[in-house]
């Protein structure tokens, strides 16, 4: 596989010379390859919103590297600058960075810092727009008008718009309804396969990264410590919990079926897997 | 540099004698101090004043590192004002050349200028970097508590400024914040002469005027909620209570200034 986002031996230092130091990442390394779906899960205060503000130069690493498309992202300040562009990055409640006085001016704000011609940003904003479900009739009115979660489409279109080559987006659906979350869930999976785009979804959800994601990666203390396919990260229940993180919901449940002796494959994590397992072991149950 | 690391007057928590110490009696002695050291006239008296505060920043273990980089700021006042005093003080001329003229007075005054300053800095560090900020106000508030009798309405004052000192880092964070997400997508805040960097503020100062407003509004809600309606009858969750090392330090603070007073009395 293609990498295009890779950390080597990255290590960040929080305060550094004072009381107040901390490691938020200690000699990480970490690659997303290209057009994958990537699960980021860790516990809060684990270094995850650390490690992705070091994808677009956001923050700088006290020592290691960032290589995007092979090269050091802080090569100069020219290709810093580039790189922000191709790794688009959405803040937690990024509802609250709106700013301008119509939702069409706020999505334009990336493509204009782009500096694309105006054609080329009205064609950005409308597909951004469409993108996260909002109507036409939206980008007149002023962000603040809006309901939360229609802001918050608003700030993820602002990104969307600029086209990354990865979209990174840090616990996209906090505080949603259960509609809202699946319906974002799905506006990213969109954009994904429309523009075969990176996608990386930081989140502490089992249940949501576990229906979303083709590859996970869990951090914790600094560290990542368990990566792998879903199935191969929720295999190892004892040391996500010793990590405070769980494995999703359906797939507890299966556990617990096991230890109870029934005998069943237990590496579920969706509710449509869980169907198929449980029919496949009534079918064979029916035919003893 | 992330805008979490400025050091602005704060506070590095601790386990001394005057971390310990009662606020009020930190800042009775700060007063004090800077009274004596107003009184301090010649190299016996700022002899003591030097040793004073040299025995209050072995007590507080704050690393000289930590001063040194708090008198930054100042350090251009600190040199004009040397400048002006070694120039201008009239007396007898040691040094002459075209318009300048250095007295030996002028050295003098230029040196404790410069140490008054100094040590100024130096103590009102730390007291703050010694004191929690909340408790520096509750320390303030009963300190001007007597002021209530003429109406000065002490109890809203300081509940302004805890309030104040609670969201400093709230929207230094916040800011912090605004300003990643708004880089994400492309802004500028560095390059670019005056006017393109005041109108690159807009995409953050826009956000964090909204949620200054947002959390005020909050609080003020949850603050009705437990019902607060003011200074009347409020009792405390931190009693201030003096101790033995307060009130030492306080008669220690007082003798300093009779002693120093009467010794400059002496041209000493």
């Amino acid at each position: 596989m293609n990498a295009i986002l890779q950390t080597q031996k990255l290590t960040h230092i929080y305060s550094a010379g004072t009381p107040f130091e901390r490691v938020a990442l200690d000699a990480v390394d970490f690659t997303a390859y290209r057009g994958e779906y990537l699960g980021i899960i860790g516990h809060t205060g684990s270094g995850k919103s650390t490690l992705i503000q070091h994808f677009n130069g956001l923050l700088r690493p006290a020592s290691g590297q960032v290589l995007f498309e092979g090269r050091d992202i802080w090569a100069s300040k020219e290709h810093t600058r580039t790189v922000r562009f191709q790794v688009g990055l959405v803040f937690q409640y990024p509802e609250y960075q709106l700013f301008e006085e119509t939702v069409y001016r706020d999505i334009a704000f990336g493509p204009k810092n782009m500096r694309l011609d105006g054609k080329e940003i009205d064609r950005r904003v409308r597909k951004a727009a469409e993108f996260v479900g909002l109507k036409p009739d939206v980008l007149d009115k002023s962000p603040f008008e809006l309901s939360g979660g229609q802001k918050r489409r608003v700030a993820i279109a602002g990104v969307i718009a600029m086209e990354p080559k990865v979209l990174v987006l840090d616990e996209p659906t906090a505080g949603l309804d259960p509609v809202g979350v699946s319906s974002i869930l799905s506006n990213i999976h969109d954009y994904h396969v429309a523009n075969n785009a990176t996608v990386i979804l930081v989140s502490h959800s089992m249940e949501e990264v576990a229906r979303s994601v083709d590859r996970l990666v869990v951090v914790s203390d600094a560290l990542i410590p368990l990566e792998g396919t879903p199935e191969y990260v929720f295999s190892h229940d004892a040391e996500l919990k010793s990590m405070g993180l769980s494995v999703p919901q359906i797939t507890r449940v299966f556990h617990h079926l096991r230890e109870m002796g029934v005998n069943i494959d237990p590496s579920v994590y969706t509710i449509g897997q869980a169907k198929a397992v449980i029919l496949a072991a009534l079918g064979r149950k029916g035919a003893v | 540099m992330a805008l979490r690391d400025i050091t602005l007057g704060q506070y590095f928590p601790g386990n001394t004698v005057v971390h310990r110490m009662d606020p009020r009696s930190k800042l009775i002695f700060v007063v004090l101090f800077i009274i004596a050291l107003f009184l301090a006239r010649f190299l016996v008296t700022y002899g003591i004043m030097v040793i004073t505060l040299a025995l209050c920043i072995l007590l507080s273990r704050v690393k000289l590192s930590i001063i040194l980089k708090g008198m930054k700021p100042v350090l251009l006042i600190i040199v004009i004002t040397a400048i002006l005093n070694l120039f201008y003080t009239p007396g007898e001329p040691i040094a002459q050349f075209w318009i300048f003229r250095i007295s030996r007075e002028g050295i003098w005054s230029a040196f404790f200028m410069v140490l008054r300053i100094i040590m100024l800095i130096t103590c009102t560090f730390l007291l703050t970097y010694t004191t929690s900020p909340i408790l520096l106000t509750d320390g303030l508030e009963k300190l001007m508590g007597p002021l209530k009798a003429v109406r000065v309405p002490v109890h809203e004052l300081s509940m302004m400024m805890s309030i104040a000192l609670r969201f400093i880092p709230t929207l230094i964070e916040e800011t912090d914040k605004i300003m990643s997400a708004q880089r994400a997508r492309g802004a500028d805040f560095d390059t670019g002469n005056l006017m393109q960097k005041a109108r690159a503020l807009v995409p953050l100062l826009v956000p964090l005027f909204i949620s200054a407003f947002r959390r005020a509004d909050e609080l003020a809600i949850a603050m009705e909620c437990r019902c607060y309606h003011g200074g009347e009858g409020r009792t405390r969750l931190r009693q201030l209570r003096y101790r033995r090392s307060d009130i030492s330090a306080i008669i220690l603070s007082v003798l300093l200034c009779v002693l120093v007073g009467v010794l400059a009395r002496f041209g000493l």
